[in-house]
């Protein structure tokens, strides 16, 4: 763990977590950024076919998932001060009310991709699917593994006592968590949204 | 200091899911004249609340200097550079 330095008004600073994940995190920004590039550029090639194409997507499904996915982040920041309070229970609860909240996204997303595919609106329909299928599906893929580390977080507040360590990972695995929060609140904007 | 945290954590969520239906509810209006100020609009809301979510559920704001820098430049550069983009095509 790094060395907490001081910060302005007495307070240490600290880095949530361990510094890989961090890396990872900053480096899968990056990559997302340049997704979010081609989006625009996607839509400045053909603003007509954009706007139709993004007519037949559902608001109301990528607003209800961006919804869920901020709800479950804030319970797993509250997970994570629950774990600094040693209340295991409540940290527990909150983690699994967050990986709940993953799976209904990615249950609406499931009904989502299945509606499009049913009216023939697949990837190879045009530009603007083919990027909405690959980039949300490379979004849902990190979702799949955020469960995952939802799930593992669970497993260590389980612990009979939660030493600094633990309290790292947990910190990691919330980061990461939020990451895809962050990242899906880009994609609504810009696929569903934009003008 | 753990109970101000988690009211500060909800007032955060708060915004963000305020935030969310105020950008839905602009995007969806396409009576809206000047398409580049809703697109404006869109994207700057979207990186608000990445800041928000980066500030304060991933705590950066108390990350050491570097990191929180490192993140805040992100919001500014790809807001610019996502709406300068848009623009110019």
């Amino acid at each position: 763990m790094s060395t907490p330095a001081r910060a302005s008004k007495g307070a240490t600073r600290r880095m949530p977590g361990e510094e890989g994940v961090w890396v990872f995190i900053l480096g899968d920004m990056l990559v997302f950024a340049l997704f979010f590039g081609v989006i625009i550029y996607l839509r400045g090639e053909d603003p007509a076919l954009f706007t139709q194409s993004q007519g037949q997507l559902s608001q109301t499904a990528g607003a209800l998932n961006t919804v869920l996915l901020l709800t479950s982040s804030l319970f797993v920041a509250l997970g994570v001060r629950a774990s600094r309070d040693d209340a295991k229970d409540k940290a527990r609860a909150l983690f699994a009310l967050a990986l709940l909240c993953g799976l209904c996204f990615a249950g609406v997303k499931a009904i989502e991709y299945a509606d499009k595919i049913a009216l023939g609106l697949t990837p190879a329909e045009n530009d603007f699917y083919m990027y909405f299928f690959v980039f949300t599906g490379i979004h849902l893929l990190h979702v799949t593994i955020g469960v995952a580390v939802l799930a593992a977080l669970i497993r260590i507040a389980r612990r009979p006592k939660l030493a600094a360590h633990d309290i790292s990972l947990i910190e990691s695995g919330a980061s990461y968590w939020h990451l895809v929060d962050l990242l899906w609140v880009v994609l609504f904007a810009l696929f569903y949204l934009l003008a | 200091m753990t109970v101000v945290d988690s009211r500060k954590a909800v007032v955060v969520w708060l915004v963000l899911v305020v935030a969310t239906f105020a950008s839905w509810w602009v995007g969806a209006d396409h009576a809206l004249s000047a398409d580049a100020a809703v697109t404006a609009a869109v994207i700057a809301v979207a990186f608000i609340k990445v800041r928000l979510i980066g500030i304060h559920f991933m705590e950066l704001g108390t990350a050491p200097r570097v990191l929180r820098g490192m993140f805040e430049g992100y919001v500014v550069v790809v807001t610019i550079a996502l709406f300068g983009l848009y623009v110019a095509l």
